[in-house]
């Protein structure tokens, strides 16, 4: 076994990195893909694929380096859903060649990926999903229609999950895909949404051919992989320190200030509550952070995007009365379909309508309550009556 | 305008090994002497502080004496620690003078103290935990709008949180800070009947009374305002325990009780209400330990720190007792079952060292959010 990493190794590797590929004359991919293959793009991960097997706490001291040197980076919003779910699902349930095929693209954002999950008749109730999955051969051919899908327009690859056997129960009968977007029987529609935007896209699956070698994990088995998927998203947020007045508190405290004709007392006290909250919230979010630096995890992340979730959506709506005559207003409500979900960018009536949508995408937060209830304070669950029933015998 | 300062630096947010340790002894001591039944009974009789108790817990854990140096007989640890004292007590609501002597008064004094003098021994003796000591303000004073009351040792100051049970009362005057002994003549003591039956409240009456001038009255101003600095930050530790409390019996109760053939904890509005409350009190912990620590490094961010911590806390300590009352349904209603014991301190302390609202005042001038 090889010695552990140290913060000294991480740093010694990242000038030697930096003295071999100088940010400033060194093309920004080429730049990455030696990063990668130095194991400095996500330390944790295993040696050869993009990582040293050191402690994940040692990855700030990378960051830090290259910040320093103003080395290019991987546009982490770009790449949101290969980064944090497509990513650790592979790392997880992937074969070695499957991890040495998909990782290094997808960290260094040459390809970018999407997420297959949602339908229709299947949100919240997620292992409801009717798009199946059909062996022929050493092929799966694939039939159905996912909705609230971001980046599909500028995917490379998906994650999928599909019904392989209806006679199970409704969670053991899904296997899990990779699935190429680029195959004709994959068509990606744009679906406007309440801001004017399409974001988001549906996609219509008709005998899409997927090699049983894109296959992650056993077959049968693809809601247990699913929840890795869905774990790592929600731990996604709060890995970052937030400066105070960081979120959407920021830009209406600056309103306030600089414009005070605006003011009035009822917006006054709502405002000083909102910034207290928010400011609480900033620091939950520290302290998260603080223990997943210090190797003691808490389950507070899944509180984090119910937090957000309201604050985001009681501040923009106070944003738009404090305004007044220019809140009765739009910035513009052209149909375009963004390459980045842009949560608090445009303008406030934006930011009032997007934030609706925190509270439902990635798991509303009824749901999340339900988990915190459930999995956090050992609540029981309520009684159930789909279990123990196969998925083509449950009511729809 | 340009945006707030910044916090200067990363606060420590989580809990040393150390204060875990001394969280264990202090909660091993109430399990001990500070049950439910007993605290109940002892807010009955006419001496609600239980000797034993505070002298186990001031002299024999030590923990009267954190907030001072070891040179002048203290622990010389910090508010952090004081904090981790604060949550156990607020999480048993055992009466005791600790935020009042502890960390109020104490923190008072040591505005003033240099290395000898006569508010360096009495800091000794409040540290020994062999003496007990309150300012003489109202109860419900913030830390902004601490001013004497009095001119000089004459007339009256009303609520002053555990005057009755003080050897020492610290009385601010126009002249400067006085220690006054409790029991000294011209000065009466009456007490009041609390909404808050675990911190008693009492009128102080001083005619003419004699004591020792601390401070002149400049230096007396901004060691009151430091005093209560610290205890409204502290006091956001004491709510995060009564609200951890109130949530933890509140998720017992309803996975044991049953109701429709269910334990009511699995029905949909309950648990929503439950894990709403739960993610409070984890955002008050994480705003109740950026005030200890802020206090504890002296930080310039410290005023802020307390006055989110209060705005916040507050509010998060009477939700949750109100809905332990409300979900454990009639049982919550009786005098027998502890909730109420959470119910009142949680209102009391929601008003304890400025309100909620007087807290945002504050964050209003700090965060430079002024009013219309």
């Amino acid at each position: 076994m090889s010695p552990a990493v140290d913060a000294n190794d991480v740093r010694r590797r990242t000038r030697e990195l930096l003295a071999a590929h100088p940010p400033a004359t060194t093309d920004r991919t080429d730049f990455l893909k030696a990063r990668f293959d130095a194991g400095l793009a996500w330390v944790h991960y295993p040696v050869g694929l993009g990582g040293l097997d050191a402690p994940r706490s040692l990855q700030q001291v990378v960051d830090a380096e290259l910040a320093a040197a103003d080395a290019p980076d991987n546009d982490p919003r770009r790449i949101g859903i290969g980064l944090g779910m497509a990513a650790p699902t592979i790392l997880g349930f992937g074969t070695d060649e499957q991890k040495q095929r998909f990782l290094r693209p997808l960290w260094v954002g040459e390809e970018v990926w999407c997420q297959l999950f949602s339908e229709p008749g299947a949100g919240s109730d997620l292992a409801a999903l009717a798009t199946r999955a059909v062996r022929d051969g050493d092929d799966w051919v694939v039939d159905g229609q996912k909705v609230w899908t971001s980046s599909a327009h500028v995917a490379r690859w998906a994650i999928l999950i599909a019904r392989t056997d209806p006679d199970l129960p409704k969670h053991r009968g899904i296997s899990y895909f990779i699935c190429d977007m680029t195959d004709p029987g994959v068509d990606v529609r744009p679906l406007r949404q309440i801001t004017g935007e399409a974001e988001f896209n549906e996609v219509f699956l008709s005998g899409v051919r997927i090699p049983d070698s894109r296959r992650l994990g056993p077959v049968g088995e693809g809601w247990k992989v699913a929840q890795t998927t869905l774990m790592n998203e929600r731990v996604s947020i709060g890995g970052s320190r937030i400066p105070r007045e960081g979120g959407m508190i920021g830009p209406v405290s600056r309103t306030w200030r600089d414009r005070p004709e605006l003011r009035t007392h009822d917006t006054h006290q709502r405002l000083l509550t909102l910034w207290v909250e928010a400011e609480v919230a900033r620091l939950t979010g520290e302290r998260l952070r603080q223990q997943l630096v210090a190797g003691q995890p808490g389950p507070e992340g899944s509180g984090m995007k119910l937090a957000f979730a309201r604050l985001n959506q009681q501040i923009s709506g106070l944003e738009v009365e404090l305004l007044g005559d220019e809140g009765l207003l739009y910035g513009d409500w052209t149909m375009v379909r963004p390459e980045l979900v842009d949560f608090t960018g445009r303008d406030a009536g934006y930011r009032y309508l997007r934030s609706k949508g925190n509270s439902i995408e990635g798991g509303t937060s009824e749901v999340l309550l339900n988990i915190v209830a459930e999995r956090v304070l050992g609540l029981p669950a309520e009684p159930r009556n789909d279990k123990d029933v196969a998925w083509k015998d449950l009511s729809r | 305008m340009t945006a707030p300062t910044q916090p200067p630096a990363t606060p420590d947010l989580l809990y040393s090994q150390d204060e875990e340790d001394l969280r264990s002894a202090v909660r091993a001591l109430l399990a001990d002497r500070a049950d439910a039944p007993t605290v109940i009974a002892a807010t009955e009789s006419d001496t609600p502080y239980d000797p034993r108790l505070w002298e186990a817990l001031a002299t024999g854990i030590g923990a009267a004496g954190l907030l001072v140096p070891e040179k002048l007989g203290g622990q010389g640890a910090s508010h952090r620690e004081a904090a981790v004292v604060l949550e156990e007590l607020g999480r048993s609501v055992a009466p005791a003078p600790y935020l009042t002597s502890s960390v109020v008064a104490t923190q008072t004094l040591l505005g003033l103290a240099g290395d000898d003098g006569p508010a360096a021994a009495l800091l000794g003796e409040l540290a020994s935990g062999t003496r007990t000591a309150v300012l003489a303000v109202p109860f419900a004073t913030p830390p902004a709008g601490a001013q004497a009351a009095l001119t000089s040792l004459d007339g009256t100051v009303r609520g002053v949180a555990d005057a009755a049970v003080a050897d020492v009362l610290l009385v601010p005057t126009a002249e400067g800070l006085y220690a006054v002994e409790a029991a000294a003549p011209r000065v009466a003591v009456e007490p009041l009947v609390p909404l808050d039956l675990t911190r008693p409240l009492a009128t102080l009456t001083l005619t003419g009374a004699t004591g020792t001038l601390l401070a002149d009255a400049d230096a007396s101003a901004t060691a009151v305002r430091r005093g209560l600095l610290a205890g409204a930050g502290l006091l956001a530790s004491e709510q995060l325990g009564i609200a951890e409390w109130c949530l933890t019996e509140t998720v017992r109760h309803t996975r044991e009780r049953h109701q429709f053939n269910r334990p009511v904890g699995s029905f949909q509005s309950l648990k929503h209400r439950m894990a709403q409350l739960w993610l409070e009190v984890v955002s008050a912990r994480a705003a109740a330990r950026n005030a200890a620590d802020a206090l504890a490094t002296h930080s310039p961010d410290a005023p802020l720190s307390v006055a989110v911590a209060q705005a916040y806390c507050s509010g998060v300590a009477v939700h949750a007792a109100e809905e332990c009352v409300q979900l454990h349904g009639g049982i919550g209603m009786t005098w027998e079952h502890p909730a109420h014991l959470y119910l009142k301190r949680a209102k009391a302390d929601s008003i304890a060292y400025g309100s909620a609202g007087s807290h945002r005042e504050a964050v209003a001038e700090l965060a430079e959010l002024p009013a219309p």
